[in-house]
Formats: C-alpha cells, sequence, structure tokens
C-alpha cells in the first residue's frame, strides 16, 4: 500500500517507500522543484535552452520546465542535437517535435551531417573509435555553441541520478578525477566567456522515477535504446550500480551524495585548470585545438 | 498460473507459469531481471513489484534504459 494514502503504488521509490500514481507525481514534481530553488539553477531573467534528445527524461524535464518558467515567463526553448543513428534518433526526434508542438515550444534542431559533414553513423563506418566517446564530444560542443548562439544564459540537461552515479564511478574507476570536478546539478570548475553554465534538474531522481513518471504522465515517448550505448562502458557501470542498488538500497544516492560532500574541495583543486580558445574553431579548448577539431582532424 | 509477459527491451513475448499467491517480484527473478531497471505494467497499469498477480494477467517489462 502506498506509504501515504494507503492506494496501489506505482513504484517503491528511494528510501524504499511504496507510492501511489497521485503521491509520486506530487513526490516527483517537488524535487524537481526544490532541487532548482537548492541549487539557484535558474533565475527569472535567465534564457534557457533546453537539451532534448526526445526520450523521456529530456520531455519529462521539458514539461516541468513548461510547467515552472512559462507562469513566470522566462524564456526558454529546446535544442536538439541529430547525430544520425539511423532506428533510433530519427524516431526520438518525431517524440520531440510532436511535444514541442502540442506545448508550442520552439525546437531548434542542429545536426552532426550539416555542422560536419557526416552522420555519426557515417564518421563510425570510417574511424575506429568508441561511438560514446566520440558522440559525447560531438554533442556538447554543438549544445553549447548553438545554445550561445541562440542567446541562452544556461543550458538545462535531462541528467538524472543514474546518470551521475554512473559518471562519478566511470571518473574513479579511469583515474579522472579533474573530470568528476566538473559534475555536480550545476556547472563545475571551468570557466570562457563561450561556456554557458549547465544545470541537470532531475539530478535527485533515479532513471526508473523518470521513466515511470514520463509513463504515467502519457508523454510521447518511444522506449528504445540507443544502439551504440549497449555494451559500452558506461552500460557496464550502469548495470552493476543497478545490481549493488537492488541488494543495497540507496547506492546509487550515496555515490551522488559522496561526490557533493568532496566536491567544493575538488574544484578548488582543479580550478587553477586554463581554459584557452581553439585555433581552428574559436570554440573553447583545453589544448591549441578543441577536441572536435582533433578528433574530426578539421 | 499462466502469465503473458512481454519483455519490451528483448522485444519478446514469454509465457511463464508461476505457483499462486505470488508477487510481480517473484516473476523478476524467476526472469532473472533486476527490479530497479524495469518499469511494470500489469493489464495496462502502472503497478509496483509488491503487487500480487494472477492467472491470465498480461505483464509488460519497460527497460528503463535509454542511453544518449
Amino acid at each position: 500500500m502506498c506509504k501515504t494514502c494507503k492506494e496501489n503504488p506505482v513504484i517503491i521509490i528511494q528510501g524504499n517507500k511504496p507510492l501511489c500514481k497521485g503521491c509520486f507525481m506530487k513526490y516527483f514534481e517537488k524535487k524537481v522543484f526544490w532541487t532548482i530553488r537548492q541549487y539557484n539553477l535558474i533565475d527569472k531573467k535567465d534564457i534557457i535552452a533546453v537539451g532534448v534528445s526526445g526520450g523521456k527524461d529530456s520531455l519529462t524535464l521539458l514539461y516541468l520546465l513548461n510547467k515552472v518558467l512559462t507562469p513566470q515567463k522566462t524564456k526558454f526553448f529546446g535544442l536538439l542535437i541529430d547525430e544520425g543513428i539511423k532506428g533510433y534518433r530519427n524516431i526520438t526526434i518525431e517524440d520531440a517535435k510532436k511535444f514541442c508542438k502540442e506545448n508550442g515550444i520552439e525546437l531548434k534542431i542542429i545536426s552532426y551531417k550539416k555542422e560536419f559533414g557526416n552522420t555519426l553513423d557515417e564518421m563510425l563506418k570510417q574511424k575506429k573509435i568508441n561511438a560514446c566517446a566520440l558522440c559525447g564530444v560531438l554533442r556538447r560542443y554543438l549544445i553549447n555553441k548553438y545554445a550561445r548562439k541562440y542567446g541562452a544564459t544556461k543550458i538545462a540537461t535531462g541528467h538524472n541520478l543514474d546518470d551521475e552515479a554512473q559518471s562519478i564511478l566511470m571518473n574513479q574507476l579511469k583515474g579522472n578525477m579533474a573530470f568528476s570536478a566538473k559534475l555536480g546539478p550545476k556547472t563545475g570548475v571551468l570557466t570562457h566567456d563561450q561556456f554557458i553554465p549547465r544545470i541537470k534538474p532531475l539530478y535527485f531522481l533515479t532513471e526508473k522515477e523518470t521513466t515511470t513518471f514520463s509513463k504515467l504522465k502519457n508523454l510521447p515517448v518511444t522506449f528504445i535504446e540507443c544502439p551504440n550505448h549497449k555494451d559500452s562502458f558506461r552500460d557496464e557501470v550502469g548495470k552493476m550500480l543497478s545490481n549493488l542498488e537492488a541488494k543495497y538500497p540507496g547506492t546509487k544516492q550515496s555515490v551522488v551524495n559522496s561526490l557533493l560532500q568532496v566536491l567544493p574541495s575538488l574544484a578548488k583543486q582543479f580550478k587553477g585548470q586554463k581554459i584557452g580558445t581553439c585555433k581552428k574553431c574559436k570554440e573553447p579548448a583545453a589544448k591549441d585545438l578543441c577536441k572536435v577539431c582533433e578528433l574530426l582532424k578539421r | 498460473m499462466k502469465l503473458d509477459v512481454f519483455i519490451e527491451r528483448e522485444n519478446k513475448k514469454e509465457k511463464v507459469e508461476l505457483p499462486e499467491g505470488s508477487t510481480l517480484k517473484d516473476l523478476l527473478t524467476k526472469l532473472k531481471i533486476n527490479p530497479v531497471t524495469v518499469v511494470i505494467s500489469k493489464n495496462g497499469e502502472v503497478v509496483a513489484e509488491i503487487a500480487k498477480i494472477k492467472d491470465k494477467d498480461k505483464i509488460e517489462l519497460l527497460s528503463v534504459v535509454s542511453g544518449g
């Protein structure tokens, strides 16, 4: 029975609490709005570029931001990166378009093909490279570049508790603590006048909770998995964390809490890292060339 | 009791037999699926894994993993 009102539960949330549909929806929205307030994620005068993939996380985020930002007249728009992944992105793009049209939200679409000359599928045929490593770099580059171009002051992404716990553990396992200094509900240590700060309003909600919310809200989501995600390092770490979560509930939250405890000292330690400007494309870069120009040899 | 189960991630339908009085958690254990990784729908309604199941219930297991 639901812990609060004794109705039939739809989910057992973090802390082993069964909740019915009504109580779960209230819990979910309350947690998102609390995160926004607690971490000062959004100012009324901000212009928010919402990173949209058309999946459950980004459409849930867009739904909730529409609910909170429209009444307070804060400007926002959807920004979708079309990597060109056949059988996946072409489907989720249609979901994003449908949702934005129904809710009167502006959606801007930027494609790898137009920007880089090739789709991700074509690039992977030409290069022997890990798909997620390449795609992550290209996507972050385009999101930052176009959010800035369209006047955004913040980029909101649909990253959830699972994504964050996975990133923390992946960085730990690979010894990349400097990367962990960039995590948290809002942008970490790196500053550059071309960088748009990032915020993660779904930060404290699990992947199961966002999936349940999107399903119960009947958001137009096609539940499909990126074909490149299977067997990736992130997928392996994600499975390991979910196995631990089932055995020891609260594991994912503990991983994230442990980062939040040390984040101020991590940020202090890695603050000296200088970010320059790419000699070729003039976007932010840690070296002479940014990662995109280096990877694509352009 | 006999159940029709649709596993979305593998896009496959399975017929599963379980003892009377079983719960969805028992079903997931039998199928070796981690409850953390799926949203369960029983006869079209989203339910928690503690729900009891009965003969001829239609179960759908929706993977929460999307990636990207």
